[in-house]
């Protein structure tokens, strides 16, 4: 039997996170961990996954940071590039934002599988970490039909 | 109790103070969560808010209000979705400074025609969308949808992850 596959499930908070677990069992069977900046979403995740009769996953965090936020983003790069180092997850899967942009890079890096589902909210084009990280993931997915292109996106799906 | 949710991110002082307006007019009790308030961001005269919840208070309030109101976000959509919950939303403008860009208009047109989805593209709009959902006594139900993503996403990623 093929070992557990180690899954790294991360985005920034708020809808970017909301998205993300909707794909929760798509990782069954696998050693999942999740990566957010948020505290408090520890208990409500383990609360699902209770429910849901599956393991305790791992739980990570990673500082807050946007776009205009250099320094928190050079922070959060490095604390996505460190948890990578530690986690050697075989796959990355991420819906955004910053964070899942430096996990997808770092975990191309380091031999995973990665994967960019770009958010629903990006229904007229693209989000910006979308397009910059496209190009480097082994499985690019836009939840439009329209956006999907033969060199960029395939729509396979959404999570609602 | 009214659930007005903006996001977790930037805060959006139109549609907060057209939710307090309707407010002080209609005197129906609304509890605003409305993100990362600064020193100059409008705060309301009638009704409580707060900046951020956990996800446990923010289930408990959109379950508690027979009427969500919100920005354009998925957030907001997804919950009232989940929970079968009417909502107006108003999209936020990036040339109001509201949103790094305008998907958010993008995302009302889209979602704008789902059952129980109710799009404010002015925030004048929002107290008389309000006025007509209270006043149905929240007997309209948007859709409930299921709470994992499609099957064949699940799939195409099930695939992924065990790939070898």
């Amino acid at each position: 039997m093929a070992a557990t596959p180690k899954v790294l499930a991360i985005s920034s908070i708020g809808g970017h996170w909301i998205e993300l677990l909707r794909l929760m069992p798509a990782f069954d069977g696998c050693e999942v961990h999740y990566a957010t900046s948020s505290p408090d979403y520890r208990e409500p995740l383990l609360e699902v996954c209770r429910e849901r009769g599956q393991p305790i996953p791992g739980f990570h965090l990673f500082t807050d940071a946007n776009r205009w936020q250099k320094l928190r983003l050079l922070r959060q790069a490095t604390e996505v590039g460190a948890l990578l180092l530690r986690l050697r997850p075989n796959v990355v899967i991420t819906t955004g934002a910053s964070a899942g942009y430096f996990a997808v890079r770092f975990g191309k890096l380091m031999g995973a599988r990665t994967c960019w589902l770009d958010s629903i909210a990006n229904a007229n084009e693209l989000s910006l970490s979308g397009q910059k990280a496209g190009p480097h993931v082994d499985l690019f997915l836009t939840q439009w039909p329209e956006l999907a292109t033969d060199d960029g996106p395939q729509f396979r799906g959404a999570v609602i | 109790m009214i659930f007005l949710t903006v996001g977790t991110q930037e805060p959006f002082d139109r549609l907060v103070r057209a939710v307090d307006e309707w407010c002080r007019v209609s005197g129906m009790p609304v509890f605003g969560q409305l993100g990362g308030l600064t020193a100059g961001s409008y705060r309301p005269k009638h009704f409580e808010y707060t900046m951020f919840m956990e996800p446990e208070a923010y289930q408990g309030q959109v379950l508690a209000a027979p009427v969500l109101v919100g920005h354009a976000g998925m957030g907001s959509i997804i919950a009232a979705l989940t929970y079968a919950k009417p909502l107006v939303m108003c999209p936020r403008r990036a040339a109001l400074g509201e949103h790094r860009n305008d998907h958010q208009l993008a995302t009302a047109e889209k979602f704008g025609s789902r059952a129980g989805i109710f799009v404010a593209w002015q925030e004048e709009e929002v107290g008389p969308m309000l006025d007509r959902l209270v006043s149905r006594d929240g007997g309209v139900a948007s859709e409930s949808i299921s709470p994992e993503a499609s099957p064949e996403l699940l799939g195409v990623l099930r695939d992924f992850v065990h790939r070898r």
